[in-house]
């Protein structure tokens, strides 16, 4: 139990959303129909492309959350920031 | 029928290639860390690639003739289960990767690993299990290279090139082999990735030109998918069936997905995918990448229905030998729709683009072949100059292969080349993928499942039979045994593998079986760039070799 607690909750978040955006696209019975039609398309050929904009901002969130996450781990650990490479960090 | 050559068409194309090759050889001076003839300066670009010059590199990598050619052939000929599911596919594969890719990109920088079968065999410290990784790696890049060379040469069969007999027939294949190889041979990663800027430029000049202007031609959206409807429902001569899918209905679901899920999840297992996430800088450009680069999948999407327009405009699909390809359909829409001097345009962004990842591909084959068969198995004590040697010598004959593949396969359905590629692939997962999250799994257990599955995959995939053309490999599709839901082989194979792989690892560790050394550590996993003991390519050179140092 300790250890599940220990789990910050920007991986929770960025678990669900990441596991949403690969599950969600894949449920083919929910968009397998032609209408309502947008501009000509049928249904089933623009809610994909559409997922296209979602998966951007799911995938976009879970890489802020974790990226802060991971940056406040390694500066607790006392780790340098590999994005901007400090003086200290070089041989 | 018209097959003279088209000398506008021919000319750009030539003077665009001319160009993109020249700039293929000044790149092999740009950036230089170190000289050409080691290994991890020809075959990783020298490691060092940011988020900018990373996302030209995987769009080099994955956008490649499958989504200009096969995935809009695939669309034209059987609609939507057979092509568009490449839509779902590559926007699922970034989240997926999101998840394991860092830890690769950490455990690797760490250890000096430049392949995935390097990985495998640190991690388990089994010689055989890495083995069956890079023999699988390079087995299934060889359809995924011959399905570029069957979109360069439908490129060239349209321009005119080639005739009717037996010998100008293959001309256009024969063309599209000898660019890439000798393209390959002389320049090393570095090229493609640089070429990538041109490549990625052109097709999306050539895609918003054909999206802007084609539905406008051919009558609206509206008209293009009623005519693709059409075609789909009518009923095909040769399998009594009708055409093609337009909207799966409920037994054509777990196909649709079972293609997407399976080719995501086996993307990221083939070498030149790892190779491209490897020459990172640091262990999180991939994750960007993984946000930014579906804006690619919406290049997909619009490329897959360019398939429905060519239906649309009635474009004639014969090929040289008279027979209908299928694979012609883009080009020869762009030829009779688009004015001839931007159809060539449209040539050579095809072209350039079958080029670029087939020559990543090979590369990256080669990279397998010399640091986990020739240096683990034939020559220990290989230099680094020898390495870089041999390994040309493999980018060739793994083209060859490509080339067999080409020659010998069914290639009426070309994306079914991927997905055969795929099949394979898809069953070094639990290997690695599980190697980068546990050490439960035992090497044996990997090993025997690994080989179960590839025997079944290859097996169901030889079954398939072509209705038109009653040859094998015909496609990717087979029932699950003893049912009738369809889906992808890949995938079945998969869960056969995972099931050996579970039970055996059980009975393995019952019986205290040695489960081989890990030369691995925990943190190694979660290591970054700057990070003790993360090696970038100047230190590994210092120590006197690339990479192959550490062993």
């Amino acid at each position: 139990m300790s250890k599940l607690a220990a789990v910050r909750p920007a991986y929770w978040i960025a678990g669900v959303l990441l596991a949403v955006s690969v599950v969600v696209p894949l449920l083919v019975s929910t968009y397998a129909r032609d209408e309502p039609r947008l501009w000509g398309f049928p249904f089933f050929y623009w809610y994909q492309l559409a997922w296209v904009f979602i998966s951007v901002i799911t995938v976009g969130i879970s890489y802020q959350l974790i990226i802060r996450e991971e940056r406040r781990r390694r500066a607790a650990q006392g780790l340098g920031n590999p994005d901007a490479p400090a003086e200290g960090n070089e041989r | 029928m018209n097959h003279s050559v088209d000398w506008v068409q021919l000319i750009i194309v030539i003077v665009i290639f001319a160009a993109v090759t020249v700039m293929g050889f000044m790149a092999a001076r740009w950036r230089r860390t170190g000289e050409l003839d080691s290994l991890d300066e020809w075959g990783l670009g020298g490691r060092g690639f940011g988020t900018f010059i990373t996302w030209f590199l995987l769009g080099g990598d994955l956008y490649t003739a499958y989504t200009f050619v096969a995935v809009p052939a695939a669309m034209y000929a059987t609609g939507a289960i057979s092509g568009f599911f490449a839509v779902p596919y590559t926007i699922v594969v970034y989240p997926i990767i999101f998840v394991f890719m860092a830890r690769l990109w950490s455990v690797a920088h760490r250890n000096g690993y430049v392949t995935p079968a390097d990985f495998v065999g640190g991690r388990y410290g089994s010689k055989g299990l890495s083995l069956a990784v890079a023999v699988t790696g390079i087995l299934a890049t060889m359809p995924y290279i011959a399905l570029q060379l069957v979109g360069m040469q439908a490129v060239f069969e349209t321009m005119g090139l080639g005739g009717d007999n037996l010998l100008a027939k293959d001309l256009p294949l024969l063309i599209a082999f000898a660019v890439l190889a000798a393209y390959t041979y002389s320049s090393g990663l570095r090229a493609p990735a640089m070429i990538a800027f041109v490549k990625d430029g052109l097709i999306y000049l050539v895609i918003a030109v054909a999206i802007l202007y084609l539905p406008g031609q051919l009558g609206g959206w509206g008209g293009i998918f009623d005519a693709a409807q059409t075609k789909m429902e009518t009923t095909s001569q040769a399998t009594g069936k009708p055409t093609g899918v337009f909207i799966p209905g409920e037994s054509g679901y777990s196909a649709y997905w079972t293609l997407a899920l399976g080719s995501a999840m086996a993307l990221f297992m083939y070498p030149h995918s790892v190779t491209a996430v490897l020459s990172t800088k640091n262990r999180n450009i991939v994750r960007r990448n993984a946000a930014m680069l579906p804006a690619y999948s919406l290049l997909l999407g619009l490329l897959a229905l360019l398939g429905f327009m060519a239906i649309k405009a009635n474009v004639d699909v014969k090929g040289l030998d008279g027979l209908a390809n299928p694979q012609l359909a883009i080009p020869r829409l762009f030829d009779q729709e688009f004015p001839s001097w931007f159809a060539g345009i449209a040539f050579a962004a095809i072209a350039v683009g079958a080029l670029v990842p087939a020559a990543i591909m090979s590369i990256a084959a080669a990279n397998l072949f010399t640091r986990n068969i020739y240096r683990d198995f034939l020559k220990k004590d290989a230099t680094p100059a020898q390495e870089a040697k041999v390994s040309k010598l493999a980018s060739l004959l793994v083209k060859f292969g490509a080339l067999v593949f080409v020659l010998g396969m069914d290639k009426t359905i070309s994306l079914n080349l991927q997905l055969l590629g795929g099949i394979w692939i898809l069953q070094t997962f639990p290997a690695i993928v599980g190697g980068l999250f546990t050490r439960w799994f035992h090497r044996w257990a990997l090993l025997a499942g690994w080989a179960v599955a590839m025997v079944f995959g290859t097996i169901e995939a030889y079954n398939v039979i072509n209705p038109a053309t009653k040859k094998h490999f015909g496609g990717s599709l087979a029932n699950i045994p003893f049912t009738d839901t369809q889906v992808y082989i890949a995938l079945t194979a998969f869960g056969i593998n995972l099931v050996i792989v579970v039970v055996l690892t059980l009975i393995f560790r019952a019986l205290k079986v040695p489960e081989g050394k890990d030369s691995t550590h925990l943190s190694d996993y979660t290591a970054d760039a700057g990070d003790p003991g993360v090696k970038d390519l100047p230190d590994l050179l210092d120590e006197g070799g690339a990479a192959p140092a550490k062993a």
